[in-house]
């Protein structure tokens, strides 16, 4: 039987540096690229007749007074970002007729523009969401495990899972935004929210194996029981995280090009999900149980007088 | 036994209506119950992203400080409705969000710039005082009402007028504006001849009274976005709060005085509205986006179905048919005819996805299984053990992803952003059906299938 819980420190090492690396992205400037849900301002994507280079299309809309981003996805399809543009406004009209003027016929394959207290709305609400979801599932776990000693340990410790596993996806997308231009939109917040979901529901797994195994074997050691509940849950987890990469992955193939992106977050955010579930909650409950915290800030504070009892981790 | 086969009977009738529900080119529900009929169609709603078209998010627009009225909202929400109805879109969706929004959703509309600009006007209703002359029907003025402005839009053909009149632009005074008025209705005075009779709000009466009083005899009109629709003589004080404007010598000609008190009614937005939000979906990518998901939806399917039977053999296939009737229960619940789910790009990503957490009930089962055999138990007992005990896991850990699922319906609520919330809904509906199938569909399938066989070896399982 593996002993995955001795090994702790390299798992925990595993995932700081992970998160490192994705946090000194977030942290250096152009963190994430915001997209326009919470900036505000407008993505237009049209499709011309012909083929059309970026640089006549941002003349015109310059001397419109529209300063705007333009790229290329394909040679007859723009992208344009630029501030806002109301559809009911004679601004459009014009935009239209001089894009038209420029580069000829064209469809407009989408259209979005956002106000800028909607967009600083759209970032408040996904903050709150995030937290609220957190606070739910404290308190569901907290109540389902209440059976077992220290119970609101299980809610914590599966919150830190799930904050590794956004931190995970943030530091990647961060580390993407750099690379591949992607934005951060409001579905991407969407992904993060089913990240966190997937991520409780498996900790929550192997949690409950280990409250059943608890209350069936009282008397054995808490890392015997540890290991051994992750050792059951290892062949459902794997499994499980499968056949979703699987279906995720079918639609990166195969589905539409304004879904890929909405897949590959989750695919990341489940990965996280499924390595934080084995290697990172339940390694944080024993630490926190045995008092690994209270000898790791015990030797560092190594002046003080030890108070409190010695506990012996296994 | 029987029990079991009652079980068989009530899924197989619950997938049997879900696929007729499920099958394209349905007839729908057309039926007399007693007195009342029934007739539904049952299609599958596209949302804006497969079928194309706008969406818009309207906020009220009110000075610093004040609030809307929930009332003023109400009343733009059905004033919307109608012009929005009047643009013939199918289906199209207008919601209030939050206290000063509204949603409007115009799915599949050819030109979504225009049909915006047709029910985004203000419909501004105003009653200004023109003094010993009266204003000329179709004059465009400018009023007290929102400062005094030049008026916008040149009556004959919409384009902006940029030019201001040679001579400096009187400024009429509004007395009361849309706000203030409560109903407005065609009557008939004692001659028989039309009339339109007006009632007022309290604030109204106030300063409609003082106005009247001291201007009796003076010239009125009523302004629709600074245009005139009607002109009279105020020939009393009307302080109760009760008035009629007559049309002159033999009164208004109907068809006039029922398209004014439309307007009084309906025309005129209580508060002025402005886009905040705008997106516009072009129809060429939605139906693109639309082919790649079945696609995708396939092969995902596919993928796990091959995965399930290489994986667990014979209990993979059971849980195969048990994933086959999820999806054709699913489906019909989006297609239901009564409440039916809009379906978006992001809510078919949904889908895809819980299918892949669909099995996973099933994979909980069975994994728990493989430990039970392993402790030496017979097939039969291993698997209702893995039933058994596999139940709180499922129960708990969806519970904590339909939490998820419920916050991000609120997420989506107040931004309009349907599409959220199509998400959400979808995946909510998945994990409830899949509790069903994994479980109710599986063990009777298995249970059924061990009464028939007399107990299967267990070789057709996979041991650890």
């Amino acid at each position: 039987m593996i002993d995955i819980v001795s090994h702790r420190g390299r798992y925990f090492i595993l995932s700081a540096v992970v998160i490192l690396f994705g946090l000194i992205s977030l942290i250096a400037p152009g963190g994430l690229r915001l997209g326009i849900d919470f900036t505000g301002g407008t993505l237009w994507e049209i499709e011309f007749g012909e083929d059309v280079q970026p640089g006549p299309i941002r003349e015109a809309l310059e001397s419109l007074g529209y300063e705007s981003v333009v790229q290329t996805t394909g040679d007859k399809t723009v992208l344009i970002r630029t501030r806002e543009l109301s559809p009911d406004s004679p601004a459009k009209s014009a935009a239209v007729e001089a894009l038209s003027d420029t580069g000829g016929e064209f469809v407009e394959l989408r259209f979005e523009s956002i106000g800028p207290t909607v967009g600083a709305e759209i970032a408040q609400r996904a903050v709150i969401a995030v937290a609220l979801a957190c606070v739910g599932i404290l308190l569901y776990l907290w109540w389902a495990f209440r059976q077992v000693q220290g119970a609101f340990r299980y809610g914590a410790c599966a919150v830190v899972a799930l904050t590794h596993d956004a931190l995970v996806v943030l530091g990647t997308f961060s580390i993407l935004g750099r690379i591949f231009q992607v934005d951060i939109d409001a579905m991407f917040v969407t992904a993060i929210l089913t990240v966190i979901g997937f991520s409780v529901h498996d900790t929550i797994v192997v949690f409950d194996r280990v409250r059943e195994n608890l209350l069936r074997f009282p008397n054995e050691p808490f890392k015997l029981v540890l290991n051994h509940s992750l050792f059951q849950t290892l062949g459902r987890s794997l499994t499980t995280s499968i056949t979703v990469i699987f279906t995720l992955l079918a639609i990166i193939l195969f589905g539409g090009e304004t879904i890929k992106w909405f897949a590959i977050t989750l695919i990341i955010g489940i990965v996280s999900g499924t390595y934080s579930s084995i290697f990172n909650a339940s390694q944080v409950l024993y630490a926190w149980t045995e008092g690994d915290f209270n000898r790791l800030f015990g030797r560092v504070f190594r002046s003080r007088t030890p108070a409190g009892p010695d506990v012996q981790g296994a | 036994m029987t029990r079991h086969f009652r079980w068989l009977l009530f899924i197989i009738l619950i997938v049997v209506v879900a696929v007729w529900v499920a099958l394209p080119d349905n007839p729908g529900i057309h039926l007399s119950i007693g007195g009342t009929r029934i007739d539904r169609d049952i299609e599958v709603r596209q949302g804006l992203d497969l079928q194309g078209g706008i969406q818009v998010l309207l906020e009220a627009q009110v000075p610093e400080g004040a609030t809307v009225q929930p009332e003023s909202m109400e009343a733009a929400k059905l004033i919307i409705e109608r012009r929005v109805n009047a643009l013939g879109v199918v289906e199209p969706v207008i919601q209030l969000a939050q206290n000063n929004r509204i949603i409007v959703e115009l799915p599949g509309v050819k030109d979504p710039d225009r049909a915006v600009q047709t029910f985004g006007q203000t419909g501004r209703l105003e009653f200004v005082g023109s003094g010993s002359t009266p204003l000329q029907l179709g004059e465009l003025v400018t009023t007290t009402l929102g400062g005094p402005e030049a008026p916008a839009t040149d009556q004959q053909d919409g384009e902006t007028d940029a030019a201001a009149p040679d001579a400096e632009p009187l400024v009429y005074e509004t007395v009361i504006e849309g706000r203030h008025l409560s109903d407005a209705t065609v009557g008939y005075d004692e001659l028989n001849r039309v009339q339109i009779e007006f009632s007022l709000t309290s604030e109204g009466t106030e300063l409609f009274g003082d106005f009247t009083t001291e201007n009796i005899g003076q010239w009125m009109s009523i302004l629709m976005d600074k245009e005139v629709i009607s002109s009279a003589v105020i020939e009393s004080a009307i302080t109760r709060g009760r008035g009629v404007i007559r049309g002159g010598g033999s009164g208004y000609p109907l068809e006039e005085a029922q398209s004014i008190v439309i307007q009084l009614k309906y025309g005129a937005l209580p508060v002025p509205l402005e886009i905040v939000q705008t997106r516009t979906i072009g129809p060429s990518l939605g139906q693109d986006s639309l082919q790649k998901s079945y696609v995708a939806g396939a092969v995902g399917l596919a993928i796990v179905a091959i995965f399930m039977v290489v994986y667990y053999r014979l209990a993979g296939l059971v849980a195969n048919i048990a994933l086959a009737a999820y999806a054709v229960i699913v489906f019909a619940i989006f297609k239901n005819p009564f409440q039916p789910v809009t379906l978006t790009l992001a809510g078919g990503a949904g889908f895809i996805l819980s299918v892949g957490m669909a099995v996973d009930a099933n994979i909980l089962i069975f994994e728990r299984t493989k430990e039970e055999l392993r402790l030496g138990k017979s097939m039969r007992s291993a698997l209702e053990a893995g039933f058994d005990r596999a139940w709180s896991s499922i129960r708990d850990s969806n519970i904590s992803t339909l939490i998820t699922c419920a916050i991000l319906i609120y997420f989506g609520a107040t931004l309009g952003a349907s599409i959220i919330q199509g998400f959400a809904v979808t995946l909510a509906i998945g994990v409830l059906v899949s509790m069903f199938t994994a479980i109710i569909v599986s063990r009777t399938l298995l249970r059924i299938l061990f009464s028939l066989s007399g107990g299967l070896g267990r070789n057709w399982f996979p041991a650890a």
